[in-house]
């Protein structure tokens, strides 16, 4: 049932998408011809879902470990953000700077800046109990305003005709790509895979992944055995964030090649929907980020070749949770509706 | 309803698990207006009785009579038409709704909320017991919730009302406002099956006692007539053949555990707080600390076993100052602890056995986890042992914790703790909702251990098993301990006075 319940939830969201299609005016079988599979019909185009699939897959791996804890954290896309950003450092301020370590050296700074935005609600959860949900998802809006004021203010680049942009990073500074004839695909995508398999080691192997799940299963049982909540909660912060700076960096020296004042569509948001399609299992986000990617994908599809929104590409995202979500729920509980007016009979049979 | 007539009657009742009689051929009988109480320790049986009167339990024998007619009271529903409410010790109340709410969601529903509101406040008023009904649940006081209850008991106009524990949670002085409420019930009619261990309270409140031990009805008298010794000894029991301890020699072994000068707070407010605790556990001996549930029992387990840390020097394991330390590192000085909850604490209930090991042999076993990963293969092995010399009986080769009997289930996780060197041994409630036999052989591993040279200590309700297995017994009373006294020196009146009272001198 673990693994019905996704692909339940995924037939029900193509569904409810053929409806929202005919309601638009639009052919619903041809609409998710357009949507779903024309985009993965050519090469470049699969290019393109490989990089869309990068971050996704390694942000939802690292929300796996920090959901499984019981750690909520909705913040990736800020540490995306802050993580893309710290690894710019050195080719948008020490441009002169040359050599085969520079992108180490920012891969490094990525996951760096990621940890330690992602430190904040970890902080401030153990310290001073604050509810992580919000903390996190509102550094998210910090972090994005952040960008958006360095790329048009002290990071804007001199030779870019006030366009709010960085300088474009060298090639040494740059993710090289995988198989430049075919389309833009770059090893991006290979670290993510690498970085989801070692979670999953890190879950399946070792004694830090029985600890995530013992504190997520059962916190009393994991006093018992002796684990420290606290510090699984920055351990889960920190690597949930770690994951998030890598994909942002991966995709600022990969696909983009310099800071623009976006650097993520809502990968970071999207991410949770990974996580969770993927049972929150690294493994499971892998083949979840893809679909998720195809979503990104078929938004910019459909709006050339169907005339629609982008925006239907989040309303096939959020499709997707709900219903998810609802099948998680509904193959555990039975709903009843009761209309009569029989008084409730198990008040209280405790 | 003929005059004279007892308002409820039971005859003959009792309830299985198992071969386990939680209820063995009980019969009782209340009168109109009475309060009647119903006494016995923890484990009696009280709470399976009262959960048949209210149709949460279904009983496998005898009759239950209501005003003259046998019947039969499928669920609470049915206990409610008839005139039987409940109030419950743990409050079924939802945080977050207000009084009114709460109240109208145990009514029958066609009555507005103005409406219920409008009756609860009156209704409250009236008896003293004053409520506002648009207030939430979350912002009252346990005192006030617990009036909740009663208000949402007596708007369903109830004939005879069962009150589990109800000063359990309350002050002394809230009690007192509680027993004007309950007299003057009693006066206009209202029937009252009053639960409690405490005896004062009873012999001031209830003008008959039913007591109950292991089951069994062993006692039916006017508390007024009685000492609270009398009282005490019918509810614990001196009567039943007591086991003699074991030979021990008269000079203690060395010290194993130490606790100095302990006092902790609480950490929420239904948390019992420690005060200046001060014991010594002693090379190849039982100590077992008596007591009430809710008396520190829960408190002094996790500061001793460092679930909750404490000073550096009130704890001391074998000379070691260990206060700072946390649970695992305790058990790598050699100390092994068994939690009372089974599941969700000494196991987590949706893993594997295996699993199950690794919980808390982690770095203690060898091969067990080799650098940062763990192996289930030597995990499976343990299990295999433990399985094996403890007798734990399971459906499938590794199944999941919450799955096995309570009895098998501690079984497994006394043999976890106990299966490497353990010289320190702490366990809190060991045959807890055990059945029989497994009791008997967790009992027997316990005195086996002592006997091999661990120091032991055991904290259980049960008093029949500390003066089975324990050599020196104390009680934990409010959350203070008394000295440890020898258990051939004292008898179960002396400490179930104690137990009750709280105080060492009446003894």
């Amino acid at each position: 049932m673990t693994y019905l319940s996704p692909i339940i939830g995924l037939a029900l969201a193509l569904i409810a998408g053929a409806i929202m299609f005919s309601f638009l005016g639009k052919p619903p079988l041809g609409a998710l011809y357009a949507y779903f599979i024309e985009p993965v019909s050519e090469m470049w185009s699969v290019h393109e879902l490989l990089i869309k699939a990068a971050p996704l897959i390694l942000m939802g791996a690292g929300l796996c470990v920090c959901y499984q804890s019981n750690n909520w954290n909705i913040g990736a896309e800020g540490q995306m953000i802050m993580g893309g950003m710290a690894g710019s450092i050195l080719p948008v301020m020490f441009p002169q700077i040359a050599g085969p370590f520079v992108l180490p050296a920012m891969l490094i700074m990525g996951v760096l800046g990621g940890m330690a935005y992602a430190a904040i609600p970890a902080l401030l959860k153990t310290k001073f109990k604050t509810n992580e949900i919000l903390t996190s998802l509102m550094l998210v809006y910090i972090a994005q305003l952040f960008l958006d004021w360095t790329v048009r203010g002290a990071w804007r680049n001199p030779q870019g005709l006030n366009f709010p942009e960085t300088r474009r990073f060298d090639d040494f500074a740059r993710i090289a790509e995988m198989m430049p004839a075919d389309g833009r695909a770059n090893f991006g995508f290979v670290i993510a895979i690498v970085v989801a398999l070692a979670i999953w080691v890190m879950m399946a192997k070792s004694m830090k992944g029985f600890q995530v799940k013992v504190i997520g299963a059962s916190p009393k049982a994991a006093r018992f055995a002796g684990f420290d909540a606290k510090k699984m909660v920055f351990f889960a912060f920190l690597l949930a964030g770690a994951t998030a700076g890598l994909a942002g960096i991966v995709e600022v020296a990969g696909a983009s090649g310099q800071l623009r004042t976006t650097i993520s569509p809502g990968y970071g948001f999207t991410a949770i929907i990974v996580a969770f399609l993927g049972r929150l299992n690294p493994i499971g986000a892998i083949v979840a980020g893809l679909v998720l990617a195809l979503t990104f994908l078929g938004g910019e599809a459909a709006q050339i070749s169907l005339g629609v929104s982008d925006k239907v590409a989040r309303v096939f995202q959020g499709l997707i949770l709900f219903f998810v979500l609802a099948c998680d729920t509904l193959i555990l509980y039975r709903i009843r509706l009761v209309f009569s007016a029989k008084p409730a009979s198990q008040k209280g049979a405790a | 309803m003929v005059q004279g007539e007892a308002l409820l009657k039971l005859e003959g009742i009792s309830k299985y698990y198992g071969t386990f009689k939680a209820n063995d051929r009980i019969s009782l009988e209340i009168q109109p207006g009475e309060i009647h109480a119903l006494l016995g320790e923890n484990g009696a049986g009280k709470s399976t009785l009262v959960k048949m009167l209210y149709g949460s339990l279904q009983p496998d024998e005898g009759r239950i009579v209501w005003q003259g007619e046998g019947v039969e009271i499928p669920n609470p529903a049915t206990a409610r038409d008839l005139g039987i409410g409940m109030v419950f010790q743990h409050f079924s109340l939802f945080d977050a709704l207000t009084v009114a709410e709460n109240v109208a969601l145990a009514l029958p529903p066609g009555k507005s909320l103005k409406q219920v509101s409008k009756e609860l406040e009156e209704i409250s008023s009236s008896y003293g017991l004053p409520l506002k009904a648009s207030a939430r649940i979350h912002d009252l006081s346990v005192g006030e919730r617990q009036r909740v209850e009663i208000v949402r008991c007596l708007l369903q106009h109830p004939k005879l009302i069962i009150m589990d524990e109800p000063t359990s949670v309350l002050t002394p002085q809230e009690a007192e406002d509680l027993f004007k409420v309950l007299r003057r019930l009693s006066d206009e009619g209202k029937a009252i099956l009053y639960i409690s261990h405490k005896l004062a309270e009873v012999q001031a409140l209830c003008q008959e006692a039913t007591i109950l031990r292991h089951g069994k009805v062993v006692g039916e008298c006017v508390p007024a007539d009685e000492t609270p010794i009398s009282l005490a000894k019918m509810m614990v029991g001196s009567d039943i053949h007591e086991i003699s301890p074991r030979d021990v020699p008269v000079a203690h072994g060395e010290v194993m555990l130490q606790v100095k000068d302990l006092s902790l707070a609480g950490i929420s407010g239904f948390d019992t707080a420690l005060k200046d605790i001060n014991f010594m556990l002693h090379k190849g001996e039982i100590s077992g600390v008596a007591g009430i549930a809710g008396n520190g029992q829960n408190e002094l387990f996790d500061a001793v076993s460092g679930e909750r840390l404490s000073g550096k020097d009130n704890v001391t394991i074998k000379g070691e100052p260990v206060g700072h330390l946390n649970i695992q590192k305790r058990r790598k000085l050699g100390a092994m602890f068994i939690s009372e909850e089974r599941l969700g604490h000494a196991a987590v209930p949706e893993f594997s056995l295996s699993e199950n090991v690794i919980l808390t042999r982690h770095g203690l076993e060898k091969d067990l986890n080799k650098g940062p990963f763990v192996s289930r293969r030597s995990a499976r092995k343990v299990k295999d042992k433990i399985v094996e010399q403890f007798d734990v009986r399971k459906g499938s080769d590794d199944p999941v914790a919450q799955s096995l009997s309570g009895g098998n289930l501690q079984k497994f996780v006394l043999g976890r703790e106990v299966m490497g060197d353990a010289e320190i041994i702490v366990v809190n409630q060991p045959t807890w909702g055990v059945d029989a036999g497994s009791a008997a052989h967790i009992r027997q591993t316990l005195v086996d251990l002592a006997a091999k040279g661990a120091a032991i200590l055991v904290i259980s309700q049960d008093l029949d098993e500390l003066f089975e297995v324990a050599d020196a017994i104390a009680t934990l009373s409010e959350g203070r301990l008394s000295p440890f006294v020898p258990t051939r020196s004292t008898d179960r009146h002396k400490i179930g006075l104690q137990m009750t009272s709280g105080t060492v001198e009446n003894a």
